[in-house]
């Protein structure tokens, strides 16, 4: 099941909307560095959470297209499990990417020195938990056709505040200010999330089966 | 033959089902008992509920009214016991295009790669079945490659790799040649024969000489 990593397009696409994003801003807005460095930690971080929401459609969709999802629910194995799996492999594919180039993206934008560790840390929290609240989303709307709008409608919203600590973690250490707050709360949203989500996810994928055929 | 059948233990059981889809009573209390070493065929008209009878019976879609039961058991309590003994096949084949047969099977048969038994070992008996079943020579091709009637083949390998008490093929004939119908009918008598049960749905004519199918009739429009 966690051979899908194969597919290149599902984690190619992410990881070059991320760049793409993130490169466009300089060109846009002109390379003033002070300017860039002030806008740094909230560009690099939306975009993050841009990308990892282009990935999300796809997380369940096929599955249940092709009936494996059914088979999963039959398996006689717990569901939650194998839906934890299947949104770690998620993560690993497309928001681990994203972490490791994203020091490479903050040169470009002039982070300040001082925050690239705790750009890494966040993103690193941030992504984990992106993937486990965005896939609950993904698993309400599995038996829908076109779910793609509905997706983003239900889950922006509940990502919002990994958003605030996340960036708010990496704006902080940039100016040299103590961040372990941020990122504590960034810790309890992972946990949380990691957590309580797969019995969601598996929830709503229970539901998603029974009313598709 | 007909008197040692009543004596085998029963299976699935439901008493008083009924299945409303919006304003329309597509199942009316209708009961359903199988027994292990029995054919239960539910017949019934495109439309006429018997997916949807199929699926709400192992507990993949909803249901208004009854009871069922698996050994006897309310299901809501042995749900894992019933899925554990059970394979089901559905108008979905349950193949994940990007990967191989021989990886959709080992994935949906955990069983075979379980215990001491190694992945080569597991490999060879997965070749061997498919090869039966005459694909055994797309073992490592992407499934995305193999035609409908391919595809069908490979889960219906499933038949032959995993142990499983019951098993509910819901029109496992479609997008089959001869052949194939021919070897479904072979592995669903061998399948009675070793004391399992069998569910299905079809609208092509199946005989199973002398093995005697109970046939479970849905009303439709009615």
């Amino acid at each position: 099941m966690k051979l899908a990593i194969r597919s290149a397009g599902q984690w190619l696409n992410p990881l070059l909307f991320f760049v793409i994003v993130v490169t466009l801003f300089p060109l846009g807005i002109g390379p003033g560095p002070n300017m860039l460095a002030t806008i740094a930690p909230g560009v690099l971080w939306v975009s993050a959470l841009l990308a990892m929401m282009l990935s999300l459609d796809a997380l369940f969709a096929n599955d249940f297209r092709d009936g494996t999802l059914e088979q999963m629910v039959l398996s006689g194995h717990p569901l939650t499990v194998m839906v934890m799996g299947k949104v770690m492999a998620h993560w690993v594919t497309s928001g681990l990417p994203l972490v490791l180039l994203s020091p490479l993206l903050g040169l470009m934008m002039q982070l300040p020195e001082g925050a690239y560790g705790i750009l890494i840390v966040s993103l690193l929290l941030g992504t984990l938990s992106l993937s486990f609240i965005g896939a609950i989303g993904a698993a309400l709307i599995v038996s829908l056709n076109q779910g793609g709008v509905l997706l983003s409608l239900l889950v922006l919203p509940l990502t919002v505040p990994v958003l605030i600590f996340g960036s708010g973690a990496v704006a902080g250490a940039g100016m040299g200010l103590e961040t372990s707050a941020h990122l504590s709360l960034l810790f309890a949203i992972v946990f949380l999330s990691v957590s309580l989500a797969p019995l969601a996810i598996a929830g709503a994928l229970r539901v998603g089966v029974a009313a598709g055929r | 033959m007909a008197i040692h059948m009543t004596e085998q233990p029963v299976l699935l059981s439901a008493t008083g089902m009924s299945i409303w889809r919006g304003e329309h009573l597509l199942v009316d209390e209708l009961d359903v008992c199988v027994r292990a070493g029995s054919i239960v065929q539910i017949q019934g008209s495109n439309g006429s509920g018997k997916t949807t009878l199929l699926r709400a019976l192992i507990g993949l879609a909803e249901f208004d009214e009854g009871e069922i039961f698996w050994r006897g058991e309310p299901v809501r309590r042995a749900q894992d016991e019933l899925h554990a003994s059970l394979i089901y096949l559905g108008h979905k084949a349950g193949i994940t295009a990007g990967l191989t047969p021989l990886e959709n099977l080992l994935s949906l048969c955990p069983e075979l790669t379980s215990g001491e038994r190694g992945e080569s070992s597991a490999r060879l008996l997965v070749q061997q079945v498919l090869d039966e079943l005459g694909i055994g020579e797309r073992i490592d091709l992407p499934s995305a490659a193999l035609s409908a009637g391919q595809q069908r083949r490979v889960s219906l390998a499933r038949l032959r790799l995993q142990s499983a008490t019951l098993w509910v093929l819901d029109e496992p004939l479609t997008s089959l040649d001869a052949d194939g119908y021919g070897w479904v009918q072979a592995e669903i008598q061998r399948h009675v024969g070793e004391g399992g049960a069998v569910m299905f749905t079809t609208h092509q004519s199946l005989s199973f000489d002398p093995l005697p199918v109970q046939t479970l009739q849905l009303a439709g429009d009615q």
